[in-house]
């Protein structure tokens, strides 16, 4: 008999419908007058939105983790990228994207969109090459915003970092005006920041009751609404259906409802899982064991502060602080500091940062041990790695790794995946729920 | 028909001294590996037979043959047993297995069998991966790390070089200090280049002892580096078929500046071995087969 109540999510049909509408409402754009754009999901994409309520991003890595679960399109995009010379160990979400672009394919029908320009910051060394040479090949402009500041503990309290990057946004709104001709608004500006900052912090705050045994929501099924965030963090219906997760979230927390019927082990992974093998989150529930999140998940989109008990919870938002934003220049230094301090934006500067933060999920959201992704695909996160598992391990937390890549199939081995799975439950003490 | 240098001493045993039936529990545990599988029968917790040999195509006919061989002039039949454990990367598919167990833990355990409770560090240097495992005084795994996905570093990378130098595969680790110094190691660590590299090298003029000791260092240095990664404690003891090449062996040894134990049995049935110990405890749980 199941250890725990579980049911399916009521929200799961329409963020199905959210996230086709953001991938058809980026292809037919043009058709409504409106403006595509292309960047990373790290972008600040509070910004384009100021040229008003018709701008359409895609941003690069979710739409690149979805071709990646296309194995078979992936693979059509891996190879024709490997066929313009580009080499077979670089980002493979910016191989399955330039293979998309390159074969004039969109993962959800059609030709590739093209887009009107191209917006990216320079958070790792793959994402400021990666819009260049797409600008390079649509033949379409392109603004990068150098972000290399430092961890957000060195930057918070040095307002010449956040200028430094402040000035570089606000030669983006020229930018952007000049390229397509339009007069940019200040006040949709403003509220595009604040849509962001509601979003993250609401995240967050649906990541936070993971805290609760059982949790309420899996590793799996976080992925496809965390997604959201990465879509575009300041679109206004995004923030509203987290708002409406939360809600849902919460109340199933309120009644005792599982992700996991028999969850008895809690785990968390560490950064992007391999795309097209999400089943083996699934592989470990027959062992009654769940992942309740990731670094990934919770740092990439969440937006997090130490409370004063010290536990990790959402950051307040400026509106929550009651701390106007009326200008410009205050909506972009507001946007430069409250985006700079997402967890994940630390990970490129420091491996121990990332231990650190591992190791306060650990004990916060009381887990059994960790996962980590030995990720060929992305050399900006999987930095690190082994050092972060030294870490947990000294700490007394049970690791367990495994090799792979997040976007290129061809360097994953499900089978000896899965024996990696059975040998650590086996180091867990735990058998097959099945054969208790 | 070209010699196959590769090819290893394939045999079976059992020990004559004993007669199975005065046993109470009969158990056996069968690893069916990427390279080579084993059938091991214990009888009351000590080893009665094994067989070892290659692996075929097909993983239930690679156990069914392995368990047949090692069945052998003994009387005893599949019948007899109270418990079968599967193990190895074709742990699923032995047909006759009452449960199938991963071979990190089955090597802890054959290892704390082979080579008694104080040793804490196993090295399965197996056909296709490496793996380093941390255990405890009763070979429970505490912490394990494998090789990543190139095959260097295994049994069937020294297979590879066994061929491409045309030296019998069980004369390659001694062969490997007939140099007058040590050669520096192959650089890549992918089979398939450390292969092209070592051409490169008899073209050079190198001799047959020099690139087996440049590839036997690669190969210990390789396997080094992931024991510190999981961190080597005393006492240290390897597994699998590498176990069996001093080469390797002899220049891990300097390199972490240990000695590995010695083994009693033969290093590959360590998996097969643990795999009937799980059995034997399974069966003193009451999870025997009844008959």
């Amino acid at each position: 008999m199941a250890k725990y109540k579980t049911e399916p999510l009521k929200c799961w049909a329409k963020a199905k419908e959210l996230r086709d509408k953001y991938y058809q409402d980026y292809a037919t754009a043009h058709e409504r007058g409106g403006i595509r754009w292309t960047g990373g999901a790290w972008s600040f994409d509070a910004i384009p939105y100021g040229l008003g309520d018709d701008v359409y991003p895609i941003t690069g890595e979710p739409y690149a983790a979805s071709i990646a679960f296309n194995k078979e399109f992936s693979l059509k995009c891996m190879e024709a990228t490997e066929a313009k010379g580009w080499a077979r160990d670089l980002c493979s979400y910016m191989r399955n994207y330039w293979g998309s672009m390159y074969l004039n394919k969109y993962n959800f029908g059609g030709p590739y969109p093209k887009p009107t320009f191209a917006f990216q910051d320079h958070i790792c060394c793959s994402h400021a090459k990666w819009y260049q040479v797409v600008a390079e090949h649509e033949d379409i402009p392109y603004f990068n915003i150098d972000v290399s500041v430092g961890p957000y503990h060195l930057i918070k309290d040095n307002p010449q970092k956040i200028k430094y990057i402040v000035d570089q946004m606000h030669e983006s709104i020229e930018f952007l005006e000049k390229v397509t001709g339009r007069e940019y608004n200040d006040d949709k500006l403003i509220e595009a920041v604040k849509t962001d900052m509601r979003s993250t912090s609401t995240w967050a705050k649906i990541c936070e009751l993971n805290k609760n045994v059982p949790a309420p929501l899996e590793e799996k099924s976080m992925y496809s609404f965390y997604v959201f965030g990465t879509l575009s963090k300041a679109k206004k219906e995004f923030a509203d259906f987290y708002d409406e997760l939360y809600d849902e979230v919460k109340d199933r927390v309120d009644r005792g409802i599982a992700a996991v019927a028999n969850e008895r082990c809690r785990l968390m992974s560490d950064t992007q899982p391999p795309w097209g093998f999400l089943k083996v989150f699934r592989y470990l529930e027959k062992y009654g064991a769940i992942s309740v999140g990731s670094l990934y998940t919770f740092g990439l989109v969440g937006n997090w502060e130490v409370k004063k008990d010290g536990t990790w919870g959402a950051r307040e938002t400026y509106m929550e602080k009651g701390i106007e934003i009326n200008t410009r220049d205050e909506a972009l230094t507001a946007l430069a500091d409250w985006t700079l301090s997402r967890p994940e934006w630390q990970h490129f500067y420091d491996p121990g940062l990332k231990t650190e933060m591992m190791l306060r999920i650990a004990k916060e959201w009381k887990l059994t041990g960790v996962m980590l992704h030995l990720n060929r695909g992305c050399e900006g996160l999987s930095t690190g790695i082994m050092e972060n598992r030294l870490g947990l391990v000294e700490s007394g937390i049970p690791v367990m790794t495994f090799e792979g890549n997040m976007g290129d199939e061809r360097e994953f081995d499900l089978g000896r995946t899965m024996t990696r799975i059975d040998s650590f439950m086996e180091t867990l003490d735990l058998e097959p729920i099945s054969a208790d | 028909m070209a010699k196959e240098f590769w090819r290893w001493k394939e045999y079976n045993w059992h020990d004559e001294n004993r007669d199975w039936r005065e046993g109470k529990i009969v158990t056996s545990g069968v690893d069916v590996g990427s390279v080579s599988s084993q059938a091991v029968i214990m009888v009351d917790g000590e080893l009665y037979a094994f067989s070892n040999m290659r692996t075929g195509s097909n993983s239930p006919d690679s156990a069914h043959n392995a368990m047949n061989w090692a069945l052998e002039d003994t009387g005893m039949t599949l019948d007899d047993f109270n418990f079968v454990v599967g193990t190895g990367y074709g742990r699923v598919n032995v047909p006759f297995a009452d449960k199938a167990i991963t071979e990190i833990a089955c090597h802890a355990r054959g290892g704390n069998y082979m080579y008694g409770p104080t040793v804490r560090t196993i090295l399965d240097m197996g056909g296709q991966d490496c793996k380093a495992i941390l255990c405890d005084e009763r070979g429970k795994v505490t912490n394990f790390l494998m090789n990543d996905k190139c095959a260097a570093g295994t049994g069937r990378g020294m297979e590879v070089f066994a061929d491409l130098l045309g030296v019998s595969i069980e004369d390659v680790g001694d062969l490997s200090f007939d140099v007058e110094e040590e050669p520096p190691p192959v650089s890549s660590t992918c089979v398939v280049f450390a292969k092209s590299e070592a051409a490169s090298l008899l073209r050079e003029g190198w001799s047959q002892s020099k690139v087996l000791a440049a590839y036997c260092s690669a190969m210990a240095h390789r396997v080094f580096t992931l024991l510190e990664r999981v961190g080597v404690q005393k006492d240290f003891a390897i597994t699998g078929g590498i176990g069996k090449n001093s080469g390797v062996v002899k220049r891990l040894e300097q390199e972490l500046g240990l000695t590995a134990l010695t083994a009693k049995h033969d290093t590959q049935i360590a998996g097969a071995l643990g795999a009937a110990l799980f059995g034997k405890a399974l069966v003193e749980k009451g999870k025997g087969r009844k008959k």
